[in-house]
This record gives C-alpha cells, sequence and structure tokens, in this order.
C-alpha cells in the first residue's frame, strides 16, 4: 500500500511539473511581450516596467521558471514585496500573495464541491438504484427521461430559472450567497442549498445510467442469486450483495468529478455569483493576471490529479480482491 | 519518467469539462468493428420469421443493413430531423433572417422605442409582437429571433470546427499508436495522458487570451475571425484525447486479425493497410463519438461566451444570449426561455440520435 501510493504521488508529482511547465512557457514566453499583454488596453511605460521588475522577465526562460518553482517551496523575495512558501507569486491587482488569495476563495469551493457532491451522489445513484430494483416498469422510463434532461440542460440555462422561481417567486430558498462559516453553518447552508443543487443536475444522467447497468449486471450474477435463493430478502440482497459489488465503478467517476469541481466549478460559481476559485479564475482571465492565472491553473490541475491517486488507493478499501501493485 | 505509466491510465476517463463529468461518453465503448460484427448468416434453414430476415438480409452491405435498422428507429429519425433542422438554420441564417425582415445587428428597440428607460422592452413578455416574434433583447434593444438565428450559427460553426480537428487528430494518431506501437505509441500515449490531466474549462479560459496574443498586439482590437479561430485551437487542443484512445484500442485488436495479416502478406504498404482494412473498421466508432462530442463542445463554446471569455459582443452568439438573459432574467425572463429550450431540443436531439446512430451500427450493444 504504501510503495503504491510512493509511486502513483511521483507519478502525481511528474504531470503537475510538467503541466506547470507547458502553463508557465504559454504564460509567459509566448507572448512576445507578457508585461504588455497583462498590462491591457492602456499601457503605461511604468507599468510595463514594473510588471517585468514582478515577473523577473529580464532573466532567461529556465532560470525564470525555476525561481518560480522554487518559490513554490520556500517562498521568495521579489521586488514588490516578500511571499512566503507556499509562493505563486505576487497578483498584478493589488500585490497579494496569491496563495492567500487562493486560501481566502477556497471555503467557497470546498463548501460547494461537498454540497454538490452529495447531491449529484444521492440524486444520481438514487435514479440509478430506482431504475434497476424496477427494471422496465414505468419508474425505471421516468428515471431514465429525468436523468435524460439532466444531461441536456446547462446550469447557465436552469441556473437563473431556479433563482428567478425557487428563491425570488415561490421564497423557499436564498438564491445563493458565499458561505462565511465563522457565523455559524445556518446562514452558510442556506445559501448553498440552490447552487449545490443546480450543479447536481448535470451529473444526475451519469450517475444514474452507470448504476443502473452495473446493477442490473450484478443482479444476474451468481452470488447473488444464490443468496436470494437461500431466503435472504430482496432488499437485504439488493443492497448489501448487488450495490456492494456496483460500487467500484462509481466511486472512479466519483473521485474523478469531485477533482475537477474542487478545481473550481466555474459556472455554477458565476451563475450564482459565489466567490469560488472559478469565479477568481474567471475574474483573473478578464483582468489578465498572469500570476493569478496561473496559480489557480496550478492548485486546480493538483486537485485534479491527487483526487485520481486517491480514488485508485481507496479501490483496495473497497474491494478487498483489488491487489495494489 | 518513473510511476508515471503506473499513474497515468487512470485519465482515460478524465473529464472534458469542469463543471461536468464527461466520463460517460469518454467511456462509452464502441467495440465492434463492421467486419467483425456477427449479422445472422442467411439462413436456409426452414421457419417464418428467419426467412423473411433472412431476405431483408442477404446481399447487403453492412452500411445498407446499418441504415436499415436506423430508418426502423421512430426516435432516431425524428432526432435526426431536429438535428438537421438546427443545421439549416445555421447554414441558411441570412436567408431566413431576409425572409423575416429584420437582421442580428439593428438596435430596433432604440430605433422604434420599444424599450422604456430601464432598457427593458415596453411590451409584455419580453416584447412578443407580430414583428418581433421572440421579443426584443433588453439593454441594446436588437430582435431576439434574428439573434438566436445567427447565435446558432456562430455556436455551431465553432463547435463542428472543433469536432472535426478533434475527431481527424484523434483518429490519426489512434491509428498511429495502434498500428505502429512501441515507442510511438507510448510516448503519444503519454502526451495524450498529459493533456488530460489538464483542467479543462480552465485551461480553455486562461489560453485563449494568449493565443489571441499571438496575433494580434494586446493594445489593439481583434477583429472577430482571429477569436473564433482562437476558441476553435484552445478546444481542440484538449477536444482529441477521448478519440484517440478508441481508436487505438481498436486498431490494437484490429492489428492481428487475419484479413489485416494476409493483407499484409501479400505485400500492401503500411499506409494501404491503414486506409483500406483499418479505417473502414473504425468509422463506426468515429461517427458515433462525433455525435456525441458536437453537443459537448456547443455547450462548451457557449459556456466561454457565458463566462465572458468566447465570443464578444456585438457577434451574435448562443452563449451570449444567456450571458445578456442571466443580466435580465429577474425582469425579462422571457428571454432566457428562446436560447434556452433551443438548446435543450439540441442536446437532447444530438444525444438520442447519437444512440440510435450506435444502436443502428452496432446491434449488439445493450442499454
Amino acid at each position: 500500500m504504501l510503495r503504491f501510493l510512493v509511486r502513483r504521488m511521483l507519478g502525481a508529482v511528474v504531470i503537475l511539473l510538467l503541466i506547470s511547465a507547458i502553463t508557465y512557457l504559454l504564460f509567459f514566453t509566448l507572448p512576445s511581450d507578457p508585461a504588455l499583454l497583462s498590462c491591457g488596453k492602456n499601457c503605461s511605460p511604468q507599468n510595463v516596467t514594473l510588471i517585468h521588475k514582478n515577473l523577473g522577465l529580464d532573466q532567461p526562460v529556465p532560470v525564470q521558471y525555476g525561481e518560480y518553482m522554487a518559490g513554490i517551496l520556500f517562498g521568495r523575495h521579489l521586488p514588490l514585496g516578500t511571499c512566503p512558501a507556499p509562493c505563486f507569486g505576487l497578483s498584478f491587482a493589488g500585490n497579494m500573495p496569491i496563495w492567500e488569495i487562493i486560501k481566502s476563495r477556497y471555503p467557497t469551493t470546498l463548501s460547494l464541491a461537498i454540497g454538490g457532491a452529495a447531491a449529484f451522489l444521492t440524486i444520481g445513484v438514487g435514479l440509478g438504484l430506482i431504475s434497476a430494483w424496477r427494471q422496465g416498469k414505468p419508474i425505471d422510463k421516468i428515471a431514465g427521461s429525468v436523468s435524460l434532461m439532466g444531461q441536456s440542460v446547462q446550469i447557465y440555462f436552469i441556473g437563473p430559472l431556479a433563482i428567478y422561481l425557487f428563491a425570488d417567486t415561490l421564497g423557499w430558498t436564498d438564491p445563493g450567497h458565499d458561505p462565511d462559516w465563522s457565523h455559524g453553518p445556518a446562514g452558510s447552508i442556506s445559501g448553498l442549498i440552490l447552487p449545490c443543487l443546480v450543479m447536481s443536475v448535470i451529473f444526475w444522467s451519469n450517475y444514474s445510467r452507470q448504476t443502473r447497468s452495473l446493477m442490473v449486471e450484478q443482479l444476474a450474477e451468481d452470488h447473488v442469486r444464490t443468496a436470494r435463493a437461500k431466503g435472504m430478502s430482496a432488499a437485504y440482497v439488493f443492497f448489501r450483495y448487488a450495490l456492494r459489488g456496483a460500487m467500484g465503478p462509481i466511486v472512479t467517476i466519483f473521485g474523478i468529478d469531485l477533482g475537477s469541481i474542487l478545481g473550481g466549478a466555474i459556472i455554477t460559481e458565476s451563475t450564482f455569483g459565489l466567490h469560488g476559485l472559478g469565479q477568481l479564475a474567471v475574474s483573473a482571465v478578464t483582468q489578465t493576471d498572469l500570476p493569478l492565472e496561473m496559480g489557480v491553473m496550478l492548485f486546480s490541475a493538483a486537485a485534479i490529479v491527487l483526487f485520481n491517486v486517491l480514488i485508485d488507493a481507496s479501490y483496495a478499501v473497497i474491494d478487498p480482491r483489488v491487489r495494489l501493485s | 519518467m518513473m510511476g508515471l505509466p503506473g499513474l497515468l491510465p487512470r485519465f482515460l476517463r478524465a473529464p472534458l469539462g469542469l463543471d461536468r463529468g464527461f466520463a460517460a461518453t469518454v467511456g462509452v465503448t464502441m467495440s465492434s468493428p463492421t467486419q467483425a460484427t456477427t449479422y445472422p448468416e442467411p439462413s436456409r434453414s426452414t421457419g417464418g420469421a428467419d426467412a423473411t430476415v433472412a431476405a431483408e438480409i442477404v446481399g447487403r452491405s453492412p452500411r445498407q443493413l446499418a441504415w436499415l435498422r436506423f430508418k426502423r428507429d421512430r426516435t432516431g429519425i425524428v432526432c435526426a430531423v431536429i438535428v438537421a433542422f438546427f443545421i439549416l438554420v445555421a447554414v441558411f441564417a441570412p436567408v431566413i433572417t431576409w425572409l423575416y425582415g429584420k437582421n442580428a445587428y439593428t438596435l430596433y428597440g432604440q430605433d422604434d422605442n420599444l424599450l422604456n428607460s430601464y432598457g427593458l422592452p415596453v411590451k409584455a413578455n419580453g416584447g412578443i409582437d407580430a414583428d418581433h416574434w421572440f421579443g426584443i433583447e433588453p439593454g441594446l434593444g436588437r430582435d431576439i429571433f434574428a439573434l438566436l438565428v445567427y447565435g446558432i450559427r456562430t455556436s455551431l460553426g465553432i463547435s463542428l470546427c472543433v469536432t472535426l480537428l478533434s475527431v481527424a487528430l484523434g483518429v490519426c494518431v489512434g491509428l498511429v499508436q495502434g498500428y505502429l506501437g512501441g515507442g510511438t505509441d507510448y510516448v503519444v500515449g503519454r502526451f495524450s495522458d498529459l493533456m488530460m490531466a489538464f483542467p479543462s474549462q480552465l485551461f480553455f479560459i486562461a489560453f485563449t487570451p494568449v493565443i489571441i496574443a499571438m496575433f494580434v498586439s494586446p493594445s489593439d482590437q481583434e477583429p472577430t475571425w482571429i477569436r473564433f479561430t482562437a476558441l476553435v485551437l484552445v478546444q481542440f487542443a484538449l477536444g482529441w484525447m477521448s478519440l484517440g484512445r478508441l481508436v487505438r484500442a481498436q486498431v490494437l485488436s484490429l492489428r492481428t486479425r487475419e484479413y489485416v495479416e494476409a493483407a499484409h502478406l501479400s505485400g500492401a504498404s503500411p499506409g494501404r493497410i491503414i486506409r483500406r482494412e483499418l479505417l473502414p473498421n473504425v468509422w463506426s466508432t468515429v461517427l458515433v463519438q462525433a455525435t456525441l462530442l458536437l453537443p459537448l463542445n456547443v455547450t462548451a463554446e457557449a459556456g466561454l461566451s457565458f463566462l465572458g471569455v468566447g465570443m464578444q459582443k456585438p457577434t451574435p452568439d448562443w452563449g451570449l444570449m444567456f450571458q445578456d438573459a442571466a443580466q435580465y432574467y429577474r425582469s425579462d425572463i422571457t428571454y432566457m426561455f428562446f436560447p434556452g429550450i433551443a438548446m435543450v431540443v439540441f442536446v437532447v436531439a444530438f444525444n438520442l440520435l447519437g444512440d440510435a446512430v450506435r444502436d443502428a451500427l452496432d446491434p449488439r450493444t445493450v442499454r
């Protein structure tokens, strides 16, 4: 187990190094002058020199990149201020250390991801289980149609509609706001209900389809039939035998999805006006804040890559037959 | 590079979009090559049902058989008609708006005083009337029908380019990887793993301005076609891997088939084997994947415009309509429904069409 984890972590580090190198190259060397790009349409010469100094653009590219990567581990002293480790540089807007900005935005993204994941896992797997339980019956068809619709709507369409209907007209929930866990959970949770539910819609179909087909497969297995023949109740066999066998692949896609929403659910956040990582990325791009973009990109990629490793490790826990090697 | 291959295959079903697990589509396996599919042999055995089936099947090519099966699938036909309708709308947008008598750029709301001082349509229901079938846009006051027709044209244009490029590169990469194998396979495979590890939506929004900056100086206003090209390029950069994998897996299994070996032994060049023996057997996979890829690309492109990093005003664009409507939905919810329902219908039709094509090409898949 330990050897497996170490090896996969090494692999993850290699991937992240490559991603950082590619991103760095594209951001800081491909444009003729990144300072001009980041400075925007009304650029004064002082700003250009400032940005040059801030980014250390007077040095050769490998040195720049090396210093950037070393900064993540040990921190850096930049001309415009110190930046403690992990240092992703200073943002153009306000010269804030980027790690501080990410840290301040992360509670929103984390809350949204956890709430959304709980919602889509419950609803998606639930729909799939209902379909498998009543195969071919009307309720199976209904669940199938619901998940097809879920697959075909977009958050930027149903999000505003949901706010209009459930928050503005019916007044059932809050239209969505940033959570602030320091002031008690009630206010934070009420602002997350609608965004989490709306975000979950697009994931339903994936989970319900997978769950349904896996359960149908599992229910036809010999050991399941034997269990039924021994006189165990249908419900017990369904949940304790078939569901257990169907869990592996569901956990895989769950890990992939969770990793990606932990890296920022961009569209959900901007639809509901939440200030998480995704919204940070968009504003970094619209303000051409290159160091900030770079930091968010690396952070998201790390979330995705690490979750893949974690999920692989969790296989052994779910299915004791799996040997990690 | 130690440990790299161990980690990478897990990205096999890495999501294409940050907000959306596309794993289902990526994971779809279209395994059976047409020549390997076992159609019922035209049996000489007796029995009424068998005889009619045999009479229908005998002497027909796999392609004709697939077409026969497709024609019987009513959902598939309806969806094909809807999809064709959208494509025709996109192609003939100038004709449609000419017949309709409005265009997508004139600010009718401001010119004809159809907007009140808040920029909202004066008439009820978003200003729907005989002149403006879908109402007028709040703010600028353009005609929503004309805007939608042209918006579909822009969005479909971008997505179609992305899909075609991704499919072309995916097929080439898959064929080369599967056929050559060895070191080439390994290097290309690891590269595609790396590309899959990028957070895709973030990649799109971050690199679109970078690509644009390669063409135009940041201080100038970029022409529309450059933005169009940049959007196509960034989405293409992360769009080809899943298809490449599928094709590679299929070519690997095809490579050892007798007819490929026979072609090899009779001295056919690698190019000929790829073109004449392998390619015809992967096209069904490619077709199904392309029909599933296109709606994903359309929604991704609209998502970028919605976020403000895709096409820019005043270019009419499907996603921009959502962005606009999201600003006004509290006072003018009608606007949201036209692009929204159009897109839902489009995506549902395309997804069902993809399923129908798959069923027709590969009758053994069980849904």
